[in-house]
């Protein structure tokens, strides 16, 4: 408690407020108000349809969706195992330089651009002995890198927060390392295991600035279709296509926290 | 049962201890092999493209004996066009002004919901959550939709006045602002986050000691707030200003004619095909990322080591 006030609380409520309508809630609903409207010419939509949606639904961008979907899930699948693997080697390696290298060169994708990320594959794979440039694999490969970055960095945290008593509690009894890992360490991270890969979908959902650079025209994901719509003028069923892309994303990242386990409960 | 027996009791203070000496060096080595698996795939995918577009910013591109006419720009050429440096300054200024914005506005929201409880806070900082997990370009739509110049708001006002103000907010899709406005509402959660979370552990006995002794709100935030959840402000702001710095989808969904080098990157590869010219933006685009974040850590480390003196005093 930081005012004692009523009249003082009520101002900083009133602040709150403010910004919180003004910055977020508005923007949100208006742009699920898009998706509905067929024309807009005054403050308010004059009509209303569901045309957009159906649009959004349309072969063109249901394409999209699709590639989004088999993308997003490709990538976050391969940053889960990537950035688990690698969190768990870092905790092994104890020497500090060693250490500091490792978490460096995996949150380097983070501090690069994503638009370089996506130049640099580009630069390397237009040429030389592995040509990717133009298909489907370097796209996945772009979104894998960025999100790996923060599969790495939330399973790592996780694993220095693990109770080491466990591990040894199960070393003591006779189990071998791998059993170890399988039976013990990897059930405890469970709920950082499914909240990194619900992190890594959303963020590979959205993802605009690697893959503006990498993809090719039998494989585009939604945002640059959803920035294509915007650009030729179709507002509405870029908001359609947004609402939907949005709708998905959330559906999933629902669906997976629903995933609960012993560890949830300790 | 007799390796239980056999077994040595575990060390008591090393954390995450391990057993004895003899067998530290094998897991140690162990450990090192496990290692490198995920390395060598990320030096293979990343590492090694990222060292190909420095190699290829310095050397510039190759000239093409079939074709004279292909621009062959060396780094010393982009760093020195009058344009590449403008846009270089606009990156600096949008990321500094964008996190400085952050900062201000998620500190201020994150204080209210943490010490000036409501109803529902809970469920409100759940929503701002929810930002993070939305693609950044989705916001400058929206707040075209809602502050642009034929948005929402613009016809509410000019319907209030009869038509004599018709469009009072107009720097959306004209002014840099537009930007600043839309990495506003979509970075300032990330600031949020880790902010929300040193404010719950604070002990709000403190803060009512120090109301008890006279400390107005002002003092109270700027004494024993502020000093408390510094490092939580240094996390966040270090991240937004990274990524700021990096944005893409907002500023290249706006439209307008103020670029930033990530803009320019893809300007320079997809549409001029001018691949050394794109690299050499890259490169300097990565550099000024981590000078910034480097110069932002020490400005931080130091007023930080000073606040620290002043509360011990």
């Amino acid at each position: 408690m930081l005012l004692y006030t009523r009249r003082a609380q009520r101002i900083a409520w009133a602040v709150f407020a403010f910004f919180f309508l003004l910055l977020f809630a508005l923007p949100f609903g208006v742009l699920v108000l898009a998706a509905f409207t067929k024309q807009w010419n005054g403050a308010f939509p004059s009509s209303y349809t569901f045309s957009n949606i159906t649009a959004a639904f349309h072969t063109d961008p249901l394409d999209g969706l699709e590639t989004s979907l088999i993308t997003a899930l490709l990538s976050s699948v391969i940053a889960l195992v990537v950035g688990t693997w690698s969190a768990l080697a870092l905790d092994a390696v104890r020497n500090r330089v060693g250490k500091t290298l490792i978490q460096t060169v995996f949150m380097l994708p983070i501090a690069v651009p994503s638009v370089v990320v996506g130049l640099a594959l580009l630069v390397a794979f237009s040429q030389g002995p592995v040509l990717l440039n133009g298909t489907n694999t370097i796209v996945v490969m772009a979104h894998s890198i960025l999100v790996t970055a923060y599969a790495f960095q939330q399973v790592s945290a996780a694993v220095t927060r693990l109770d080491p008593a466990y591990e040894q509690a199960a070393a003591s009894l006779g189990a071998r390392p791998y059993y170890t890992l399988l039976r013990v360490k990897l059930p405890l991270l469970l709920p950082a295991l499914t909240g990194s890969l619900a992190l890594c979908f959303a963020l590979s959902m959205g993802e605009l600035g690697a893959t503006a650079m990498v993809y090719s025209a039998d494989w585009t994901t939604l945002p640059l279709r959803i920035y294509a719509l915007d650009d030729r003028g179709h507002q509405f069923v870029a908001a359609a296509v947004t609402a939907v892309m949005m709708t998905i994303t959330l559906a999933v990242l629902l669906a997976v926290s629903r995933i609960r386990t012993r560890a949830n409960y300790r | 049962m007799t390796a239980v027996t056999e077994l040595p009791p575990p060390a008591p203070a090393v954390p995450g201890g391990r057993p004895s000496a003899p067998a530290n060096k094998a897991r140690r080595s162990l450990a090192w092999l496990w290692s490198t698996p995920p390395i060598l795939l990320l030096g293979a995918a990343f590492l090694y493209p990222l060292y190909l577009v420095v190699k290829q910013a310095i050397e510039g591109s190759p000239p093409d004996p079939t074709n004279p006419f292909k621009v062959t720009t060396s780094f010393m050429d982009t760093l020195k066009d009058p344009g590449t440096r403008t846009v270089i300054k606009n990156t600096i200024q949008m990321a500094v002004y964008s996190t400085v914005g952050c900062l201000v506005l998620g500190f201020l929201l994150a204080l209210i919901i943490a010490f000036v409880p409501f109803p529902g806070a809970r469920a409100v900082s759940r929503f701002i959550d929810v930002f993070l997990s939305f693609p950044s370009f989705l916001i400058t739509v929206s707040i075209m939709f809602l502050y642009g110049r034929v948005g929402m708001v613009n016809h509410i006002a000019s319907a209030l006045t009869g038509g004599r103000h018709d469009t009072p907010i107009n720097f959306i899709e004209y002014s840099p602002w537009g930007i600043w406005l839309a990495e506003l509402i979509y970075f300032t959660p990330f600031v949020m986050r880790p902010l929300l979370t040193a404010f719950s552990q604070i002990d709000t006995g403190q803060l009512e000691v120090a109301a008890s002794l006279g400390a107005r709100a002002g003092r109270v935030i700027w004494q024993v707030i502020l000093p408390e959840a510094l490092p939580a402000v240094f996390a966040g702001g270090s991240l937004v200003l990274m990524l700021t710095m990096n944005e893409y989808g907002i500023v290249s969904f706006t439209g307008a004619k103020y670029q930033t080098l990530p803009v320019l990157i893809e300007n320079f590869a997809k549409e001029q095909t001018n691949y050394a010219g794109a690299c050499a933006l890259a490169v300097i685009n990565i550099v000024l990322s981590l000078a910034l974040f480097a110069g932002y850590r020490v400005l931080l480390a130091r007023m930080s080591g000073g606040r620290r003196a002043a509360v011990h005093a």
